[in-house]
C-alpha cells in the first residue's frame, strides 16, 4: 500500500511537472518565479483546507460544513476587526482558530458521540452556520474600508520573495507530513480509517480520532476564514459557498480514498496545485476559464475510475457492510 | 419484523403530517393571504420541481447509493434545451432533449458505480463538478431565453383550475413510485439491496442492473425537473439549480430516509417535501428570510438521525439501528 501510495504520487507530480513545462514551452512567462509564486499565493488556502479535510476523510468521514465554517469564523473575525481595529492580528488569529476549532469540534462530538453518518451531520452543520453568519453581521457586508491595515496586510507580508500566506501553506504542509508520518497521533488516524474494528482491538478509539480530525479540520477551516477575508478584503454571509466541494475535488484528484486510510499529504498538495496549475494557466492559452470546472471533473472521475480499478475493497461511504 | 417497522414509520410519517397541520393553522393565523386557493397553489412551487427529484433519490438512498449530481444534471439538461431552442427545435424537441439529457447522465453516474466500481459518493461529486463544469464551458456568462411560447406551458400552465401541471405531475409520479417501492417485488427488493448488499447478491439479486437503473431513473428524473424549471424561468443560466442536490438530499432524509440505506417510505419523502415547500413559503409571507430558514432545516436534519439514538440512550428501548 505504501508503495502504491508513493508510485500514485509521484505519477501526479511528473503530470504537474508536465502540465508546468508544456505551459511554459508555449509561454516563457509562466515559469517565472513571480508567476509561481503567485499560483502557490493563489493555491494556499486550498492547501491548507484540503490538508483538514484529508484528516477527516482518512476515517471515513466528510466534512461538508468546512466552507461554512471557514465563512463563519471569517465573519467573526471580520466583525471583531471592525470593532476594534487597534487589537492587531495576533487575536484576531487566536479568535479564528478558536472559532473554527469549537465549529469543527461540534462536528466531531456529534459524530463520535452519537455516533450520526457524518455526511448528515456536516450537511446539516453547513446551513447552519451559513444561517449564523446572516443572523450575526445582519446580511450586511464587511468591506475593505472596514478593515484595519494591519488585518489586510498579515497575509499580504513578503519574506524571501513569499507572501505570508504562501508560508503558511508550506508550513501547514510540513507540519502535516510530519504529523502523518512521525506522530502516534497521525499514525492511529490511518490506523482508525483503513480498519476501525482492528484499530480498536488495538487500543485506538476511531470515535475520538474521527472527532479529533474533524476539529483539526475545523481549525484550519477557521484560520483560513481570516486568510480568506482578509485576502478578499470582504466578508459577507455568501464567502465560500460552495468551496467545500472544490476541497473534496483537491482531495480525491490527491489520492485520498473516500473509504478511508489511504492518502497522502504530498498527494493532496500536487492535487491543489494541479488545480492551481490549471487555474493559471487557462486564461494564459486562451481558454476560457468557465472550463476550469470541467476539467476538474475529467480528472476526479478518471482519477477515481483508475484508483477504484486498482483497490480491491470497494466500500462506499453509504454502505455499512461490504457490498 | 415487518409489523414493528411499519408501526415506526407510521409514526415517523404522522408526525411530519401533524407538522404540516401546524404549520398551516400557524400561517393561517399569521397572514390572512395564506389560506387561498391561488396562494396555496403559487406555493407549490417551491417543492414541486425538487421534489420530482427526491422521488427517485429516496430509492437509490434506500439502495444504499447516493447521488449529488442531480442539480448538475438539471443544469446540463437545461443548457442542452436552451441549445436547441436557439437552433430552432420546436416543444416537443425540446422535452425530449432535456429527458434524454438527463438519462444520457444519469446513465453515465450508473455506468460509473457499477462498471467503473467507484463508490457513488466519488463518482457523482466528479460529474456534478462535470456537467456543471460543462454548462459553465458551454454558456460561460451568457444567458440563453430563446424559448418557443408553447414550452412554457409546462412550467406555467395549470392542468385543472388552480392545479398546476407541475403539481399533477409530481402526484402522479408519487403514486408511481409509491407503488412501485411498497407493492412490488422490485420495491422489495430495493430495501434488501440496502440493508444487506452483500445478502441480496447471495439470494440472486443482479445488484449492479438495479444500482444501474436507479442511477438512470434519478437522472431521467433530473431531466424532467429541468424541463419544468427552465419553462417556469424561461431562461438558462450555468447556475440554475445551484445548490438544490443539498436542499433535495435534505428532504429525502427528512422525510424518513436512512443514509445507511434499507429504510424510508416514499408518503414520508412528499411529506416532507411539502412541509418544507410550506415552510419556506410561509416564512416568506411573513417576511423572514431564507438564510434563516436554513437554520432551521440543518438543525432539524440532525435531530432526525439523533432522535432515535437519543431515544434509545435514555430510555433504554431496544436498538432501533439507523439500518
Amino acid at each position: 500500500m505504501q508503495n502504491s501510495a508513493a508510485r500514485r504520487d509521484l505519477a501526479l507530480g511528473v503530470i504537474v511537472v508536465l502540465l508546468l513545462g508544456s505551459v511554459t514551452a508555449a509561454f516563457p512567462q509562466f515559469a517565472q518565479p513571480g508567476n509561481l509564486a503567485e499560483i502557490l499565493d493563489d493555491s494556499a488556502i486550498l492547501i491548507l483546507l484540503a490538508l483538514g479535510q484529508m484528516l477527516v476523510i482518512l476515517t471515513r468521514g466528510i466534512d461538508l460544513s468546512i466552507a461554512a465554517n471557514l465563512a463563519l469564523s471569517g465573519m467573526v473575525v471580520a466583525l471583531f476587526n471592525r470593532n476594534y481595529p487597534d487589537a492587531g492580528v495576533l487575536p484576531v488569529l487566536l479568535i479564528a482558530l478558536a472559532s473554527g476549532t469549537l465549529l469543527g469540534a461540534v462536528n466531531g462530538l456529534l459524530v463520535w458521540r452519537f455516533k450520526l453518518p457524518p455526511i448528515v451531520v456536516t450537511l446539516g452543520t453547513m446551513s447552519v452556520y451559513r444561517g449564523l453568519i446572516y443572523l450575526l453581521s445582519g446580511g450586511t457586508w464587511v468591506n475593505d474600508n472596514q478593515m484595519s491595515p494591519a488585518f489586510l496586510g498579515f497575509v499580504r507580508f513578503e519574506l524571501l520573495g513569499l507572501t505570508v500566506l504562501s508560508w503558511l501553506a508550506l508550513v501547514g504542509t510540513v507540519a502535516a507530513a510530519l504529523l502523518m508520518r512521525y506522530t502516534v497521533v497521525g499514525r492511529d488516524l490511518y490506523a482508525a480509517g483503513g480498519n476501525p474494528s482492528a484499530a480498536t482491538y488495538t487500543g485506538i478509539d476511531p470515535g475520538r480520532m474521527q472527532c479529533f480530525a474533524y476539529t483539526i479540520c475545523g481549525a484550519i477551516a477557521g484560520l483560513c476564514g481570516y486568510l480568506w477575508v482578509a485576502r478578499f478584503a470582504v466578508a459577507y454571509t455568501d464567502i465560500a459557498l460552495g468551496f467545500e466541494l472544490q476541497v473534496i475535488a483537491a482531495c480525491l484528484i490527491g489520492g485520498v480514498a473516500i473509504a478511508g486510510g489511504i492518502g497522502t499529504v504530498a498527494g493532496v498538495v500536487l492535487g491543489c496545485l494541479f488545480i492551481g496549475v490549471i487555474r493559471n494557466a487557462l486564461p494564459l492559452i486562451g481558454v476560457s476559464p468557465f472550463w476550469q470546472m470541467g476539467i476538474n471533473g475529467v480528472v476526479i472521475v478518471v482519477a477515481a475510475v483508475l484508483s477504484a480499478r486498482r483497490r480491491e475493497d470497494k466500500r462506499a461511504i453509504l454502505e455499512t457492510h461490504p457490498a | 419484523m415487518s409489523t414493528p417497522r411499519f408501526k415506526s414509520l407510521l409514526r415517523w410519517e404522522s408526525m411530519l403530517a401533524l407538522v404540516l397541520v401546524v404549520e398551516f393553522v400557524c400561517f393561517a393565523s399569521l397572514s390572512p393571504y395564506f389560506l387561498n386557493v391561488w396562494t396555496l397553489s403559487d406555493a407549490t412551487f417551491n417543492f414541486t420541481e425538487r421534489a420530482v427529484i427526491a422521488l427517485p433519490l429516496a430509492l437509490l438512498i434506500i439502495a444504499g447509493e447516493i447521488d449529488i449530481s442531480v442539480a448538475a444534471i438539471i443544469a446540463l439538461a437545461s443548457v442542452a434545451m436552451g441549445l436547441a431552442a436557439v437552433a430552432g427545435i420546436d416543444t416537443p424537441g425540446l422535452v425530449a432533449i432535456g429527458l434524454g439529457t438527463g438519462l444520457l447522465a444519469g446513465m453515465i453516474n450508473g455506468a460509473l458505480v457499477t462498471f467503473g466500481r467507484v463508490p457513488s459518493i466519488v463518482a457523482t461529486i466528479g460529474t456534478m463538478t462535470l456537467f456543471r463544469g460543462f454548462a459553465y464551458a458551454v454558456l460561460g456568462d451568457r444567458v440563453l431565453k430563446d424559448y418557443p411560447p408553447s414550452f412554457s406551458v409546462f412550467g406555467q400552465g395549470y392542468a385543472v383550475g388552480a392545479l398546476s401541471i407541475e403539481l399533477a405531475l409530481l402526484i402522479v409520479l408519487t403514486v408511481v413510485f409509491g407503488i412501485f417501492l411498497h407493492l412490488t417485488r422490485w420495491g422489495r427488493t430495493i430495501y434488501a439491496l440496502g440493508a444487506n448488499p452483500t445478502a441480496a447478491r447471495w439470494s440472486g439479486v443482479p445488484v449492479d442492473r438495479y444500482r444501474f437503473l436507479l442511477f438512470a431513473a434519478t437522472g431521467l428524473c433530473s431531466g424532467l425537473a429541468a424541463v419544468l424549471l427552465t419553462s417556469r424561468l424561461g431562461s438558462t443560466r450555468p447556475s440554475i439549480a445551484q445548490g438544490w442536490e443539498l436542499e433535495i438530499i435534505s428532504m429525502v432524509i427528512l422525510g424518513g430516509v436512512s443514509v445507511w440505506g434499507g429504510k424510508g417510505t416514499i408518503p414520508g419523502v412528499l411529506l416532507a417535501a411539502v412541509v418544507l415547500g410550506f415552510v419556506n413559503f410561509g416564512l416568506g409571507l411573513l417576511n423572514v428570510p431564507g438564510i434563516v430558514m436554513s437554520i432551521i432545516v440543518g438543525a432539524l436534519l440532525i435531530a432526525v438521525v439523533a432522535i432515535p439514538v437519543l431515544a434509545e440512550r435514555w430510555w433504554g428501548r431496544p436498538a432501533r439501528r439507523l439500518s
